[in-house]
Parts: structure tokens; sequence; C-alpha cells
């Protein structure tokens, strides 16, 4: 969310009450903020279960795959070494180093994954400087519907964030 | 009020973020803060010098000689690696299994991970006596064309730790998002709000973040899980596939890994106990954080007295000349069976206290049974180590070992410069996540109107 009209709640129960009557209402570009997650908002703004795992699946497994392809080529077949009489494409030995590799890739790609779909790192946006924002991360469950949204009219969704008790109504963003 | 018990009274959100946030940004320049800021500075200096003194004289400085090529260096490493398994253990898999004694503790223990991990580090890279060429551990294509030997246990070490360390910092920094977003929105100078909000990335905890939030950490969690029991026993592996005796043995991995957790819940109660007083968090870190952790260094300190029970039992139905002598003689008579019987003292008496419930309801009690688990751990790592390399199967080739001053400086060093990073974490970094203490107490006020 960019810009937009914003909504202050006092409990998470209270923004869970607005959030359900914006999206009654219609609007679809709405997002919640909170200082913790609060897990039934994520179904009504209309974002499912995150699609994380099944991007890191194939890269965990690609990632441990390679790796033991590439003790192969090292160990058996670009540079074998007698170590003992010990079989130079020993599988058991490749294990460690494969599962490790699966780990990093998996951990490390997540990172790039979950700030690419959840749009981060973005240190500025015009939310921030909406009066009380801050403490959206300490104690206050903000609502908040994009101006984006087609069927947006700020004059009823103030009405709506009225109806459903809203401690302070805010714009952020330019002016509209 | 048993469920209660992990979160004292009942704050307010804004209470909370006040308390926990402020360890940030208020002053602290008490004496004894100084002092002990000024003990790690030291310790670092003395470690900065050992490592010096290594690196120009070479590994002779140290008192390792064959046979007992791995003595202080090694031991240090496996003692730091192990500490750093509870704090893995208490943000991975406490998490996995929903344990809310875990939420105002996981930080911290992180916290002591990485700095553990980074202690473990240095010592192997040291060990190789030309650290400079530590670079050739890595797969790169050398105008010699030779490659990294895989089947070797140095390369799964190197692969184990980096890939442990690389995933901690990770864990570390993704729980830390909520809370730097919360310093950022809370700092009353301008320079810490750019500070934390810039390393905070924006995070502004909407619900479309949350989701993928919620789920990146649960993944980290789960394969955070698998990685810290495989870390542990990759550097079991460095012993077990060796045949010395004492070390030949198929129980080494589990054996490694609960000795490590083990050791890592009384460093954590080490660190724990102290802070807590400190910071007053005996509101979010109460009687019932102590009590759980004691009650898991108890279990896991049963967990390694089976272990020690079952290598002498090996050793005995081997029936092994060699293994024999090792268990039965040259650790229990042996030169330096002063770390054996340092061992069994702290590892399997002085834990026994911990089945008192008075005992693990007093910090103060708890702090000083941990300091002594601590000592018996690197002791039981010691006398492993060195006392199997000093009597291998030839009596011709057997010799005895004595540490240099270099060695004490680079062990004494390294826990200065661990210290010295705990202290700038506790300065510098919000020591509970909040976000998730203020979950968990809207949960438990939700059960008690149920």
């Amino acid at each position: 969310m960019w810009s937009g009209l914003l909504a202050e709640f006092e409990t998470p129960e209270a923004m869970m009450r607005a959030l359900e009557e914006v999206h009654r209402r219609g609007w679809r570009e709405i997002d919640s903020f909170t200082p913790y997650p609060v897990r039934a908002a994520e179904a009504i703004v209309g974002a499912g279960r995150s699609p994380i795992n099944w991007i890191l699946f194939p890269i965990a497994f690609g990632g441990a795959g390679l790796a033991f392809l590439f003790q192969w080529f090292c160990n058996a077949y670009d540079y074998p070494l007698n170590v003992g009489g010990r079989p130079l494409d020993s599988v058991l030995s490749f294990i460690p180093i494969t599962f490790e590799t699966g780990v990093l890739f998996a951990a490390v790609s997540g990172l790039l994954v979950f700030l690419l779909l959840s749009g981060l790192p973005q240190l500025y946006s015009p939310i921030f400087r909406a009066p009380g924002f801050e403490r959206a991360t300490i104690d206050r469950f903000w609502v908040g519907v994009d101006e984006r949204d087609p069927a947006f009219n700020r004059r009823e969704v103030e009405r709506a964030f009225r109806g459903v008790g809203a401690t302070s109504i805010v714009w952020a963003g330019g002016e509209s | 009020m048993r469920q209660r018990s992990v979160l004292v009274g009942m704050p307010s959100d804004a209470e909370l973020s006040n308390q926990l946030l402020s360890t940030v940004w208020l002053p602290r320049s008490r004496p004894a803060w100084l002092g002990l800021f000024g003990l790690a500075s030291a310790g670092t200096c003395l470690f900065v010098l050992a490592i010096t003194v290594t690196l120009y004289q070479g590994i002779g400085a140290w008192g390792n000689n064959i046979p007992v090529g791995w003595a202080f260096a090694i031991t240090n490493f496996v003692w730091w690696i192990g500490i750093g398994h509870a704090g893995t253990f208490i943000s991975a898999i406490l998490l996995l299994l929903e344990q809310r004694w875990r939420t105002s503790i996981n930080r911290f223990a992180e916290a002591m991970t990485i700095f553990a991990v980074i202690q473990a580090g240095i010592f192997p890279a040291l060990h190789l006596g030309r650290p400079w060429f530590a670079y050739w551990l890595l797969p790169y294509p050398a105008t010699m064309r030779v490659w990294p030997q895989f089947r070797s246990a140095l390369p799964w070490d190197f692969a184990a730790v980096g890939t442990y360390f690389t995933v901690s910092l990770l864990f570390w920094y993704v729980g830390l998002l909520p809370d730097l977003a919360g310093v950022r929105d809370r700092a009353p100078d301008r320079a810490r709000r750019i500070l934390y909000g810039t390393f905070a990335l924006g995070y502004r905890g909407s619900a479309r973040q949350h989701r993928h939030y919620r789920l990146y950490y649960g993944l980290l969690a789960g394969i955070a899980t698998p990685l810290v029991l495989s870390v542990h026993s990759i550097v079991s592996t460095d012993f077990a596939i060796g045949l010395t005796p004492g070390w030949h043995s198929t129980i080494f991995p589990p054996f490694f890994v609960a000795g490590a957790i083990f050791s890592g819940f009384a460093m954590v109660i080490t660190l724990l106990v102290p802070a807590r007083r400190a910071f007053h968090l005996e509101n979010v870190v109460t009687a019932k954080h102590l009590d759980n952790l004691a009650k898991m260094a108890l279990v896991t300190g049963w967990i390694v007295i089976y272990s020690y029970v079952i290598e002498d039992f090996f050793a005995w139905y081997g029936g092994e000349r060699a293994d024999l002598y090792q268990f039965f003689v040259a650790r229990m008579r042996g030169p330096n069976s002063a770390a054996f019987w340092t061992q069994q003292v702290c590892n399997i008496l002085v834990t026994q206290l911990l089945w008192l419930r008075s005992v693990r309801r007093s910090p103060m009690a708890l702090w000083i049974i941990a300091i002594f688990i601590n000592v018996g751990m690197w002791c039981e790592r010691f006398s492993l180590i060195v006392i199997s390399l000093e009597r291998e199967f030839l009596p011709s080739t057997w010799h005895g070992y004595a540490p240099t001053w270099v060695d004490w400086g680079l062990f004494a060093g390294s826990g200065g410069f661990f210290l010295l990073l705990f202290l700038l974490f506790l300065r510098y970094v919000p020591i509970v996540p909040v976000s998730e203490v203020k979950e968990l107490k809207h949960e438990l006020a939700r059960e008690e109107a149920l």
C-alpha cells in the first residue's frame, strides 16, 4: 500500500471488525498494519498462504543435487586421488556437504524471496508520515484502503471506518 | 495461572515496548557495566595478541606436538560450537514444538549462538597452521587444477560451520525485523531512527508482509532443526572416522549433540541470569523460564551420562586392548586425568542438584551450577581429545601434553571476545523479542477470558 486512507484501532479484535467491514463493502486493495501477526487478517486482505515454501523446495533440492554432483566431479572425475584405496565416488562421504548446501541454498534464497514477495526493502513510504502511524509497530492496529482501489471513494471509506469505531482516521500520501 | 507464569502481570503493549526497546537508547555507564566492558576488551586484546604470536611463530607456539596434534584448538572449537547449539534448540526446535517459554529468551539464545560460532570458527582456521591458506578449503578453479578432498572431515566441518553460521544469522536477523521497526518508531532521537530504520528495511507489519514473514520464519526454524543436529554430528565424525582409541565409536553423533545442547543450556543460564537482573527483566524472563532451562539441562545431562556409560560399555564389550586401556586406565589415572575427574564431578554430580525445585528456582544457585557445567563440558572435550591422543595403540609413541601461555591466551581471549560481542548485543539490539511477547500476551489474555 502506497497511499490511501488509514484508520487506527486499539485492539486486534476491533481492527478485524473494521477489516471485515471494508471487505464486505467491496474494497479489495486493503491491508492491515499490526505490531504482531494477526492471522485472520491475512485471508481477508486477499492474500492466501504464502507460496514461499514451494519456491524454496526446488531451490533446496537443486542446491543439494548441485553439491553432490560437484563433489563427484572434483573427487571422482576431474582430480581422482587414491586415499588408502577408498572408493573415489564415495556416496556416503558426500552426504554431509550435500545436506549442508541444500540448507544453505534454502535459507539464503529464502531471504531474497521473502524480501521480494513482501516488497522490501522499502525505506520510505508515505504511510510512515501519517500522524500516529508510528504506533503500528508498538500498540495500535491499523487498517488501510488504498486509493488505487477502483471503488475507492474517500468519503465512503471514512464513513465505513467511523461506523466501526476507529479512534483516528488519517490520509496517507499526496493530496487528494 | 500455570500458563500465565511465562509473563508476570499484564503490562500494556506500550509499557512492554518501552521497557524492552528502551535498552537500546537509555544511557548505561554504571561502574559495573564499564568494568565488565573493560574486562571484555582486555580479553579481546589478549586474543589478538595470542593470535598474532601464533601467526608470527607458527603453531609451534602452542603445546601441540605429535602425538597430541589437536589439543586446545580443537577442544575450544568443539566447546564453542556446542554452546551455540542450545541457541538454535531454543529458537527453532522449541518454536516448532510451540513452547511458550521460548518466546522471551530466543533472541538472547540466538545471539549467543552466533557469537559462539564466531569463536568456534577461529580455532580450526588457526589450527590449519597456515591460516592464510584457509581458502584452499573452498572449491575454486585453482591454477594447479586440484580440488579439495571432500572425502575428508575437514571440508565437512567447513560446510557445516559455515552453513550453521549463515542460517543462524539469517534466523536472528529475520526475527529482529519487527523489533528494529519498533525501535525506528519509538527511539527518541533521529540518528537512531535512521540507523534502525535502515536495518528494519521498511518493515511495517502489514498483513501482506506478515504472511510471507511467518512462513519464512517457520521454514527457517524447520531447516535449522535438522541443521543443528547435523552440525555437531559432523563435528563428531571428525573423531569417529578416525581409528584412535576413545574416538572410534558409533555413539559419537548423538553423544556430541546431547553434550552440545547440555553445555549450551548451561551457557544460556550463565548469560541470562546476570542480564535478567541488570535489565530488570523479571517480568518477562520469569522463574518459570529458569526452571525450564534447568530441566532441559538436567535431561540433556542425563543423555550425556548415558553416553558415558555406553562408551565404557563398548570398550569393555569390544575387548580391544587399546580401548580398554584408554577408558579404564589412561583417562582415570594417566597424565591429565585431572580433566577427566573434573568432568565427572561437574557433569555427573553437580548436575544432579537440578533435581531440587528450590535450586531450579534460585537464580544464584542455577548460575553457579551452570558455570560448573561449562567447565565440566570443556574438560570433557579436553580429556576426549588429549588423553585419547596421548595413549594411542603403540606404547612407544605415547607422550604427554602441556599447554603453553599462548594456548591459555587463545582460550581466555576467545571468552573475552565472546563477552565483548555479547555486551555490544545487549547494548545495541532489543534483547527480548517484543513483538513476540506482545503476541503471547494477547494469546494469554484471550485464553483467560474464555
